[in-house]
């Protein structure tokens, strides 16, 4: 008894040290434009990855690969590899929609449906399939995770857009959380926030990577530097022919990023002299 | 010298803290010029409006009592006023049947637009839609003649139902077409990052929120098609009396306004202007309908 209890415990250390996202040499196009070359990192189970650097490095981009949002953009293709979990993303068998259910995402600019409060969490459960017993503990477990269940509890029935900015984003943390996906990816969640909104997120976040994977694009060092377990720093560079990419400079633990930076460009970008 | 310069330079300085305004300058001359002129512009666009309004409402008001509603049109010079009973029956039944077949082909033709089409293809589609939209609607009714009234029904409910669909097709395409493309992008890639399909985004996401604004637009196809009257006058003809199947030729309001205006018979004549009053109150309706409906837009 006791000892299989070990051997699961075991197993599922294994299981979580593999890493939930791994890219080999990613060059991501669209149309001929080449916008992020040569990626090769690994995304670490339920710690939060900071990806920081310029704007048009690429980052957006790059976090839109992991649940194929970027399939949406027409001239959207790519060379290199991505695997979830081992599971090669962009294989021919790969279900996009099968991947977002997996992988929840919550945008730089809150955009709730424009629904009840209530259907907004509801939402992911219904197209998705899920069985639910009691729809009601759904929506509000998915709230209270997101901190936002005391302000919202007695007006379920309000439409979605009618609550502030900052209310609206964590609706749509709560809305990414309710259907209990394995990794969420934020594209800037807090740029269109107040300080307070973006203290409270930022709380959430750190109550949040004991259940999942967090992979958060910012350009708020500061906020990279509280949240962040992991921080990748990318920047632009222009090419032969004058057109900027994209690239990954350097990763690591987010103190090493910042206290003792290997690159040049990393360390000039963190004490803000540049970007 | 340079002291000098310097004064200089200070002097429109002090003019520039003066924010009071000036009387008779040349920019608050032509301010007040270019409101008056777009003031009486303004005006003399709502004149016909509402010399119109005014009018038919003054003609046709004392002749709508309840038998307009109820008797079928008199005869020439009868003491009998008579009623446009059947020609506004016929008119709701072939503004019926013209949005029973063009309203599910063109909002799904515009869903197909707005959320599936991609390349080349929605522009031409559009294209073809505008240019549908311009083509005469005398035109759409000598079209149907040629292709339902000669070869199959005949002058019916039916054939002019098909003229109005034709006429109603591209408002509608072009209405839904633009209130799907209002619907912000950020909501489909929302629900698309839930995990959710392409069709369950537009079917629970994107056509509730533009719903109003696809009503508002029905409703306007529907005003338009009830005021037609060159449409029908090759698919529908006119009828005197009740009209019991659907394959025969039947009334309707515009038909009777275009044969009984320019007659010498009085009592024909004020029922003209009768039915003329009734269609300009299903447009204002439909309208108000309409913006009822737009007020609970979200986007």
């Amino acid at each position: 008894m006791n000892s299989s209890h070990t051997a699961e415990s075991n197993a599922q250390d294994q299981k979580s040290k593999e890493p939930v996202f791994r890219t080999e040499d990613l060059n991501i196009y669209y149309g001929d434009f080449l916008a992020v070359r040569g990626v090769s990192m690994e995304i670490q189970p339920r710690k939060i990855t900071a990806f920081i650097g310029p704007s048009g490095c690429g980052k957006s981009t790059l976090l839109r690969c992991f649940n194929r949002l970027n399939d949406l953009i027409p001239s959207f293709h790519l060379k290199g590899k991505a695997y979830y979990h081992d599971q090669d993303l962009f294989a021919d068998d790969v279900d996009p929609v099968a991947v977002r259910r997996r992988i929840g995402m919550v945008f730089q600019q809150p955009n709730p449906f424009p629904k009840s409060i209530y259907n907004n969490i509801a939402y992911g459960a219904r197209v998705t399939g899920m069985q639910i017993d009691d729809m009601d503990e759904l929506v509000e477990k998915s709230l209270r995770q997101a901190a936002l269940w005391d302000e919202v509890k007695d007006k379920l029935g309000a439409n979605g857009l009618s609550l502030s900015g900052g209310q609206q984003q964590r609706l749509c943390i709560a809305r990414a959380i309710s259907t209990t996906p394995d990794v969420i990816l934020m594209d800037e969640p807090c740029s269109s926030l107040d300080p307070i909104s973006t203290l409270k997120v930022e709380d959430l976040l750190q109550e949040l990577t004991n259940d999942y994977t967090i992979v958060i694009v910012t350009h708020n060092m500061q906020q990279a530097t509280r949240v962040a377990d992991e921080t990748a720093f990318f920047n632009a560079e222009a090419s032969d022919d004058g057109k900027r990419y994209g690239f990954l400079v350097e990763y690591g633990p987010t103190e090493r990023i910042f206290s003792q930076p290997q690159e040049e460009s990393t360390q000039r970008y963190v004490s803000g002299r540049f970007g | 010298m340079t002291s000098h310069s310097q004064a200089d330079s200070r002097q429109p300085d002090q003019n520039a803290k003066n924010i009071t305004r000036k009387k008779g300058s040349r920019q608050s001359l032509g301010e007040t010029a270019w409101t008056v002129v777009a003031g009486l512009c303004l005006l003399t666009a709502l004149v016909p409006l509402f010399l119109v309004i005014a009018y038919v409402l003054v003609q046709g008001f004392s002749r709508l009592d309840v038998a307009a509603f109820t008797r079928l049109p008199p005869p020439p010079l009868s003491a009998n006023e008579g009623g446009f009973a059947n020609a506004l029956a016929g008119t709701l039944i072939m503004v019926a049947i013209g949005a029973l077949i063009s309203v599910p082909f063109g909002v799904l033709a515009a869903i197909y637009l707005a959320e599936f089409s991609s390349g080349q293809i929605p522009r031409w589609i559009r294209f073809a839609t505008n240019v549908l939209s311009g083509v005469p609607s005398i035109l759409m009714g000598v079209f149907i003649y040629g292709l339902l009234v000669l070869p199959f029904f005949g002058f019916s409910a039916i054939a002019g139902g098909a003229a109005l669909a034709v006429l109603m097709l591209p408002i509608i395409v072009r209405t839904t077409d633009e209130s799907l493309q209002i619907v912000p992008q950020s909501v489909r890639w929302a629900s698309l990052g839930m995990g959710a399909s392409k069709f369950q985004t537009v079917l629970r996401v994107v056509l509730p929120a533009a719903l109003p604004a696809i009503a508002t637009g029905l409703t306007l196809a529907v005003a338009r098609a009830a005021g037609e009257t060159a449409p029908l006058i090759f698919t529908a003809l006119f009828a005197q009396y009740w009209t019991d199947d659907l394959l025969s030729p039947i009334a309707s309001l515009s038909v009777l306004v275009y044969n009984f205006a320019a007659v010498p018979y009085e009592n024909q004549r004020e029922l003209a202007w009768a039915a003329s009053l009734i269609l300009v109150l299903i447009v204002l309706l439909t309208s108000i309908l309409s913006r009822w409906a737009t007020r609970k837009q979200v986007y």
